[in-house]
């Protein structure tokens, strides 16, 4: 079953563009990655289906339900995780996390209590004066306490430690194993999406150009072929498929789409004294994206 | 369409703010009802006095229509700069009731809870309201005890008084309603307070200056004028005003939600 379903997903602010013609699936129990880089409608595709911002076209589906008139209903199995966070001055992180609680039916003391844990946050600072680190695992905290099973990160590491970047990726990954949450996870860090996702969409300029397995992405397009040998020119590797070829003190690199035993049987000719053929990482298909 | 949790929430902010109201009320009262006695008893003279000013000026401070040297004429005064202070408390909550989300950044935190725009707004005008509430109190209670110490044994209708107390509700919700529907037709509140003060003081000129600006009469856009002191005191409520008052607050209502619930929420930077 889909958890989010978009169709033809538009929004403009005015004239502006925010995103246009957005249409994908995000299936249950998926980490879904949302990659792209700052400008290119990740947030507004979030606040969109948050119900946040109205739809200048198409429409969305959550759970299998419209998002502009079934909102407050969907967001009861919600968490969101902002880039940056804002809270209410003056309360104190144990106050603002049972108002948030509030808001679900329940009673949630003794979730908030293993995720402050956890997270090894202080509950009885105050808000304001926490760090911005704080402020995330405050942020985490916030999107996890009512158990939802649809998650949206958007730029959740911003801000945090690695090490804390580590713990909350064990969580979501545990989240999403243990308990099925499926994770709608945007970010332009492509290392991050790369560990956690299942699939990925690629954002660019609004628009989707790419929705693919990692693996596919990362296999059915290009290798990437370094090789060292002596006297070794460009001229050898002039293939159909080949790209980006450069040469750096006797070290030829370059992508390659196509029948990798062509590259291979030149490279046979070769007195090679090294060489590797590698999937490039998702920095550099990226790269390719958006050449 | 209701959350007693929000309700409670934004009752517990508003009733430090609603205090310091309150006691601005009080101050008030406590400055000027000791200085009845004098009036009172030299009248003659003070009657004579205010005669030197033009006209114009004494309608700016309601004066001239009743004398100063009664309890109610004296109370007129006060109640003038009473009005002055609910309609800048008043038009600070409307102005922030919902916009404050946004300026504060918390919109995303209170926005993407299972709770719908109406119910969020709904719980907050009720708890704004029960904040205008609460100083409404503390005024009547002010302004009954203050006359009981300070009335020197002159005679007062004590219905008057309440007749003219109770102008302080139409008179909020006219700027707790405007205030939301100003906030509701810009695009971002950064800061609530110059909005406030901008209606406050703008409706009390509008009323104390219209006659001073010659042909154009538009005192009937402000509450100073429909609840205004004197006549409240000699005549009553006006009709025609009453009714006004209540159109303008049901209209800056019904335009304040139908903006909210169809608003985008910018994200924050």
């Amino acid at each position: 079953m889909n958890i989010i379903e978009t169709e033809g997903l538009t929004k403009y602010y005015g004239k502006v563009r925010g995103i246009e013609d957005v249409t994908l699936a995000v299936e249950e129990g998926e980490i879904f990655g949302f990659i792209g880089p700052n400008g290119a409608g990740k947030t507004t595709t979030i606040r969109t289906l948050l119900g946040l911002l109205f739809p200048t076209r198409g429409r969305a589906r959550i759970f299998g339900k419209d998002v502009v008139r079934h909102g407050p209903e969907i967001r009861r199995d919600i968490g969101y995780l902002p880039s940056e966070v804002f809270f209410y001055e003056g309360m104190k992180v144990r106050d603002l996390l049972q108002y948030a609680a509030s808001f679900y039916p329940g009673d949630h003391t003794q979730r908030i209590r293993e995720l402050a844990e956890y997270m090894e946050l202080d509950l009885n600072r105050r808000v304001d004066e926490l760090s911005y680190g704080n402020k995330k695992k405050v942020g985490i905290v916030l999107g996890l306490i009512h158990r939802p099973k649809l998650l949206f990160l958007d730029e959740p590491t911003l801000g945090l430690d690695p090490l804390m970047q580590r713990r909350f990726f064990d969580l979501i990954q545990r989240e999403n194993r243990e308990n099925g949450v499926t994770v709608f996870f945007s970010s332009h860090i492509l290392s991050e999406v790369q560990r956690l996702c299942h699939r990925v969409a690629i954002i660019r300029e609004g628009r989707i150009v790419e929705i693919s397995d990692i693996r596919t992405l990362q296999k059915n397009s290009y290798k990437k072929v370094t090789v060292t040998a002596p006297d070794l020119t460009p001229k050898v590797f002039q293939l159909p498929g080949v790209a980006d070829l450069r040469v750096e003190d006797g070290t030829l690199r370059f992508y390659f789409k196509g029948d990798i035993n062509e590259v291979l049987g030149r490279l046979a000719a070769l007195q090679v004294q090294d060489v590797t053929i590698e999937d490039p990482t998702l920095e550099e298909i990226f790269m390719h994206y958006y050449a | 369409m209701f959350r007693a949790n929000i309700f409670r929430f934004e009752l517990r902010r508003h009733l430090r703010s609603a205090l310091w109201w309150s006691l601005g009320v009080v101050a008030i009262h406590l400055v000027y009802l000791p200085f009845f006695k004098t009036f009172a008893e030299n009248a003659a003279v003070l009657e004579e006095s205010l005669k030197r000013f033009p006209k114009a000026f004494l309608e700016a401070f309601g004066m001239g229509r009743i004398s100063m040297a009664t309890v109610l004429g004296f109370c007129t005064l006060i109640f003038l700069l009473v009005q002055i202070v609910l309609a800048i408390q008043a038009a600070r909550y409307g102005v922030a009731l919902v916009s404050r989300e946004e300026s504060e950044r918390t919109a995303d935190f209170l926005m993407t809870k299972p709770v719908s725009r109406r119910a969020i707004i709904n719980s907050k005008l009720a708890a704004a309201l029960v904040a205008l509430l609460a100083t409404q109190a503390v005024l009547w209670v002010s302004t009954f005890a203050g006359w009981a110490a300070f009335s020197a044994g002159y005679e007062y209708d004590k219905g008057r008084l309440a007749l003219l107390l109770s102008s302080a509700l139409p008179f909020q919700l006219f700027f707790l309603a405007v205030g939301l529907a100003v906030s509701q037709a810009v695009r971002l509140v950064r800061n609530a307070t110059p909005y406030a003060l901008g209606l406050g003081l703008g409706a009390y000129a509008l009323g104390a200056f219209s006659d001073i600006g010659g042909e154009v009469k538009l005192e009937w856009l402000t509450p100073f004028k429909y609840f205004d002191a004197a006549s409240l005191v000699l005549n009553g409520y006006e009709m025609r005003y009453l009714v006004l008052d209540l159109v303008i607050v049901a209209v800056a209502l019904v335009f304040g939600y139908w903006r909210y619930l169809r608003r985008d929420i910018p994200t924050v930077t």
